[in-house]
């Protein structure tokens, strides 16, 4: 370990010990005090970010090639971070609230970034698994945070049980890799594939790797744990876990696709054709099936998904190829950002012991809190996709990417099913302002923070967002 | 016609003057008037008159010496391409004599009208407008000026207008009482029935002027004059229509056949206004266009005897309206549209130094008559007002008093003022022997002329027509002479009426004056108008004495005199009794009385019509067909069909919508179908995951 692989792995590496220390010293805080441990978690986060922004720019690799910094992983290195601290603010404006407020919260949540981040920065298939599973774990434990109810205690199982399964998968496909090219390393392995030539190997392998990532960021058919999963587990993780989790998932996929595997484009582009499109047909169908708002929402990240894969179905045309993942990359910024707004407000909203998330209970809510409905009515816009929020720019900067690669099908697939969605995500709004209702929201100044954020953000990005869309188009892999 | 292009000679630049003083005159008025005493008011306007009649004198002795006149640039108005019309004043021997006659018995119009309004606004309770009136006064004597000395059709039209609208402005003075001062709006109806029917006599002028532009391509006296007898070679037709619809404008303006009929209803305005605009000046400007017109009409001999029938015809059907009215002032306004008609019929023959000489004439007794007519019917006003005071007085209140339907201008409620009003007897006395053509005053000299001239020229039929209106004449004033002045009072205001002051009587002697010499301006022999209007109309040529004509005329006057002293001066009329010669006529005085039912007639004949049509376009056409019908039914139940049966029920709720719901139907439908894969056991996930997997590795497999 040479003093400039440990500059590459600086941001990790102190978060990785902020967590680990911030778990010893959460012993000492007094258990009315967590506010302590929620704050320097955050410190931590902010730390790490800081860090991971000063890397802006830099292209290296170290640790003998298995860990990278490129715009790419800085890009979703601060993603994450804000990611993470998006969940703090949540967690610390509810949790305590729903009586599941232990100091390990935080921590864990600070270990799943850490995971999170590792995925974004590994180049190593080996060191993907460690990521995935130190992303996976917390976020299991987290599901189940909830600890006396029930449906928390089944989602985290549920979880925990369908994610092994999934990483099973990821094993064997990277198991599958290694034998075909006798290397985890990603460079070794598109090595190896040019050499060798397409072979079976490859592309069960790839295949396998691309279920285990699938599974982490819900397409179908491998969405399933997802409703069951955001419903039962605290707000405040599913909030995180929606944006994180599927950040991390494709960063990975990208990262693994576009260097190990540039060459298997034409035999997967038409099953990511496939997994897009049915991910966003279900995704959306599905979830105006729902009554729960918190399951509505967990189609609707499915759904996104979707739409964030679409992205990657151009990857084997190499004029657009960039483009369109910097599009995807937009859409990363776009869904985190109105993700946690619309948990913020089911936040808002959720009453204890998992009470006022139907869609019924925000009957009313227009008048009797017009700045949180307004907010809501931004975010639900926003992912449908109409102006004036970001959710439209994000789905123009997608769609168009398909369409300059001729992939017309899914455009006009993605508008279809976008138009489909505007059913449920706008039968939330007439209920919110045109059903009388008495909702009980609460007014938590953390919670205001986000929701109120989020909705100025989605918002404002929406009339300027040049220089996003710069930021993402820079830190495009190559 | 030379016209010389040099700088104007002599005194006629002073030409706009005319038009300026009385502008003047009318500006001071309207602006400092409100601070001014009423005299003053009066005498500004009178003055700016009077400067007006100055100017015109001074233009008349330039005229002796350059008897060719000029014209005076004032400013160029439009100039399009080879048309230019200016704002141009034609100084010929023509227009100087109509400048004169205006200026001259407008200025003594004026002054007896500073004392009659004085009074009228005293009777009506209205002194506010005493300025208006003089302002009024004013601005007709502007636009009768700019009609006058106009150089062109177009700036004759803008005076037309003008003359039009300040009679339309002056019969509706007391727009809002009647003439005893009482609510009513019939001044006003009478000063639109005025403004209307000229308006038909203006689209015949309209009309005139545009062909005249259309084929001379000029409105300029002189470059349509230049072209009209080639013009009238080339398309006589053309030539006579634009001359039979100028004579369509006059017979507006001049009150003739068929549109005098708004002249007896414009009685209702002040008596000043009935004597200066609707006898003396501004019913003389058709005479004055068709004279001014003469090179056009002489080219159309045929338009220039239906112009002459027209006008002998006016003059005799008038004067027998004239014999049945009892307003003294109605009598007087048919006796105008006579003697029009006998000065429409002058010009139509080409006698046009006859007709001017009759409107000069005319202008003088006829004035005269009016206003003597005024005096009269203020002196009763007077003695009314002094009944109903001595009543007062007399502590006998009577509260009918006032309101008691007293009509000052009726002559059944006239008699024996010759004793209570002397001046004004004789003055009447004058002006009615001068209308009635007795030798020596004006009017036997110019209506002889007239006379002699339709003999001369073989107009058989306009010659007897205006023979027998001479007849009418003589006796319908005689009548008037009996029943006002001579007999017993027929009612106490008559008995106790008063005599004009000297500022009414003082300007009546002028006219009277010139109504007893006013023959002196053409004396056969001498034929002094003659060669003074030869200058400008070249074609006129001294007119005979022919002695059997003057005979017949003038011993037919005095048998019309005789016959009116038989029937109304040997037994004079007593309060309540019919006219003896209904007693004696029946029927046919009745028609009389109702003016041989003209006013019915057009009532039955267009005005009802017009109205019906009016009131079937806007109820049936415009309000029950197309608002309520069209709009109503056709686009609103039309509409409301599209909308909501077509374009809402059919194509919105059973296509679109209908569409729209079947997708959410079938979307629901396939959510509701797929949800119970997610039946919450991690073992259907997992194999869910695992067919997903299956199913990727089974395509690539296959697809080798």
């Amino acid at each position: 370990m040479t003093a400039a692989d440990f500059s590459l792995f600086l941001p990790l590496a102190v978060l990785l010990i902020w967590a680990t220390v911030l778990l010893i010293v959460d012993l000492f805080i007094p258990k009315e005090r967590k506010g302590w441990t929620a704050s320097l978690s955050a410190l931590g986060l902010a730390l790490t970010l800081f860090l991971s922004l000063r890397q802006w720019g830099e292209t290296a690799s170290g640790f003998g090639e298995m860990l990278r910094v490129d715009p790419f992983a800085t890009f979703i290195n601060a993603l994450l971070l804000l990611s993470g601290l998006g969940g703090v603010l949540l967690a610390y404006g509810s949790i305590r609230r729903h009586g599941v407020e232990r100091g390990e919260y935080y921590t864990l949540l600070l270990f799943s970034v850490s995971g999170m981040m590792l995925m974004a920065q590994a180049r190593d298939l080996i060191l993907l698994f460690l990521g995935l599973e130190l992303l996976s774990i917390p976020l299991y434990v987290l599901a189940a945070f909830a600890l006396p109810r029930l449906d928390s205690e089944e989602a985290g199982l549920k979880y925990f049980l369908l994610g092994a399964f999934a990483s099973g998968f990821f094993l064997y496909g990277t198991a599958l890799l290694y034998g075909a090219s006798g290397t985890t390393l990603l460079s070794g392995i598109a090595q190896a594939w040019s050499q060798a030539g397409r072979n079976l190997f490859f592309l069960v392998g790839a295949a396998l790797i691309l279920v285990g990532l699938g599974f982490k960021v819900a397409l179908v058919p491998f969405h399933m744990w997802t409703p069951d999963v955001y419903q039962g587990a605290p707000t405040a993780v599913t909030g995180f876990m929606a944006a994180g989790a599927k950040i991390a998932g494709f960063a990975a996929l990208w990262r693994i696709f576009t260097e190990a595997l540039p060459g298997l484009a034409p035999d997967v582009t038409p099953i990511l054709w496939a997994l897009s499109a049915l991910t966003m047909l279900l995704g959306n169908l599905l979830a105006i099936a729902q009554k729960n708002v918190k399951r509505m929402l967990a189609y609707s990240s499915i759904a996104h998904a979707g739409y964030i894969l679409m992205a990657f179905v151009p990857f084997g045309v190499p004029q657009v190829r960039d483009v369109a993942l910097a599009a995807g990359l937009f859409y990363l910024i776009t869904y985190a950002i109105t993700n946690f707004g619309a948990w913020a407000v089911v936040s808002a909203l959720e009453r204890q012991a998992g009470q006022g998330l139907e869609l019924d209970d925000y009957a009313g809510l227009g008048s009797k809190a017009p700045a949180l409905a307004l907010a809501m009515t931004v975010f639900m816009l926003s992912l449908t996709g109409v102006p004036p929020t970001l959710g439209l720019i994000g789905k123009f900067y997608l769609f168009r990417s398909v369409i300059e690669a001729g992939f017309y099908g899914l455009a006009v697939l993605g508008v279809l099913t976008s138009l489909i969605s505007a059913y449920y995500y706008l039968r939330l709004v007439v209920i919110m302002y045109m059903r009388p209702g008495e909702p009980q929201p609460v007014a938590n100044p953390w919670l205001n923070l986000t929701w109120g954020a989020m909705a100025i953000l989605t918002v404002l990005f929406s009339l300027i967002p040049a220089p996003l869309f710069w930021w993402a188009s820079q830190s495009v892999l190559r | 016609m030379h016209f010389s292009e040099a700088m104007p000679a002599g005194f006629f630049s002073l030409a706009p003057w005319i038009v300026f003083f009385p502008l003047l005159g009318l500006l001071v008025n309207l602006i400092f008037g409100k601070r001014l005493p009423e005299r003053a008011i009066g005498w500004i306007a009178s003055l700016a008159s009077g400067a007006a009649f100055v100017v015109s004198i001074l233009l008349a002795l330039s005229l002796r010496e350059h008897a060719e006149g000029t014209r005076v640039l004032l400013a160029e108005w439009i100039h399009i391409g080879n048309l230019r019309l200016d704002w141009a004043f034609r100084v010929d021997t023509l227009s100087v004599t109509m400048m004169l006659v205006v200026s001259g018995v407008g200025t003594l119009i004026h002054i007896y009208a500073i004392g009659y309004m004085h009074e009228d606004v005293r009777f009506k309770g209205d002194p506010g407008r005493y300025r208006r009136f003089f302002v009024f006064f004013n601005l007709f004597i502007v636009a009768m000026m700019i009609l006058v000395g106009g150089d062109s059709y177009l700036m004759l039209f803008v005076g037309w207008e003008g003359v039009g609208l300040c009679s339309f402005l002056l019969i509706g003075f007391w727009y809002d009482m009647d003439t005893l001062g009482r609510p009513s709006w019939a001044n006003s109806n009478a000063a639109k029935k005025a403004f209307v029917t000229n308006r038909i006599g203006d689209f015949g002028f309209l009309m005139a002027a545009f062909l005249m532009f259309w084929s001379f391509g000029s409105l300029n006296f002189d470059e349509v004059f230049a072209q009209a007898p080639l013009l009238a070679q080339a398309m006589p037709g053309l030539v006579i229509a634009i001359t039979l619809f100028m004579l369509l404008g006059v017979s507006g303006k001049s009150a003739q056949i068929p549109l005098y009929i708004w002249l007896p209803d414009a009685m209702a305005g002040p008596t000043p206004v009935s004597a200066l605009i609707h006898a003396a000046t501004m019913v003389t400007a058709g005479v004055y266009l068709i004279a001014r017109s003469a090179p056009l009409y002489v080219t159309v001999p045929a338009a220039q005897y239906i112009v002459a029938l027209l006008g002998a015809t006016t003059a005799l059907f008038a004067a027998t309206i004239a014999v049945g009215q009892y307003d003294i002032k109605k009598v007087l306004a048919y006796s105008t549209i006579s003697q029009l008609g006998f000065m429409v019929a002058a010009v139509g023959m080409g006698a046009f130094v006859a007709g001017m000489f009759h409107l000069v004439t005319h202008a003088f007794f006829k004035a005269l008559l009016f206003l003597s007519a005024g005096s009269v019917i203020l002196g009763l006003e007077r003695g009314h007002h002094h009944l109903a005071h001595a009543t007062h007085h007399g502590k006998e209140h009577d509260p009918h008093a006032h309101a008691e339907v007293f009509d000052p201008g009726d002559m059944r409620n006239m008699g024996g003022l010759r004793k209570r009003m002397p001046v004004t007897f004789w003055l009447y006395l004058i002006g009615t022997l001068a209308l009635a053509g007795i030798f020596p005053f004006a009017g036997f000299w110019s209506k002889d002329e007239i006379l002699a001239d339709a003999f001369r020229e073989g107009y058989q039929a306009v010659y007897w027509l205006l023979t027998i209106a001479a007849f009418f004449t003589a006796f319908y004033m005689g009548r008037q002479i009996w029943l006002v002045f001579f007999g017993e009072a027929r009612h106490e205001a008559a008995a106790h009426a008063q005599e004009s002051p000297w500022i009414m009587t003082a300007p009546l002697m002028v006219l009277a004056a010139l109504s007893v010499l006013g023959g002196a301006l053409n004396l056969p022999g001498l034929h002094s108008l003659t060669s003074w209007l030869e200058h400008t109309l070249e074609m006129v040529h001294p007119g005979e004495f022919i002695f059997p004509v003057a005979a017949l005329s003038t011993v037919l006057a005095l048998l019309a005199l005789g016959l009116s002293w038989w029937v109304y001066g040997r037994r004079p009329l007593v309060a309540g009794q019919v006219d003896p010669l209904k007693q004696a006529l029946g029927p046919l005085f009745i028609a009389l009385e109702n003016k041989w039912y003209v006013d019915e007639g057009y009532w039955a004949v267009f005005v009802n019509r017009y109205i019906a049509l009016a009131r079937w376009l806007a109820e049936k056409v415009e309000w029950a067909f197309w608002h309520e019908w069209f709009h109503d039914t056709v686009l609103v139940r039309g509409f409301n069909f599209l909308s909501q049966k077509v374009l809402h029920l059919r194509l919105d709720r059973q296509v679109v919508d209908a569409f729209f719901d079947g997708l959410a139907t079938l979307t629901g439908r396939i959510a509701r179908r797929l949800s119970p894969l997610q039946n919450g056991f991690v073992r259907s996930y997992a194999l869910m995951v695992l067919s997903g997997v299956v199913l990727i590795l089974g395509y690539l497999l296959l697809k080798g």
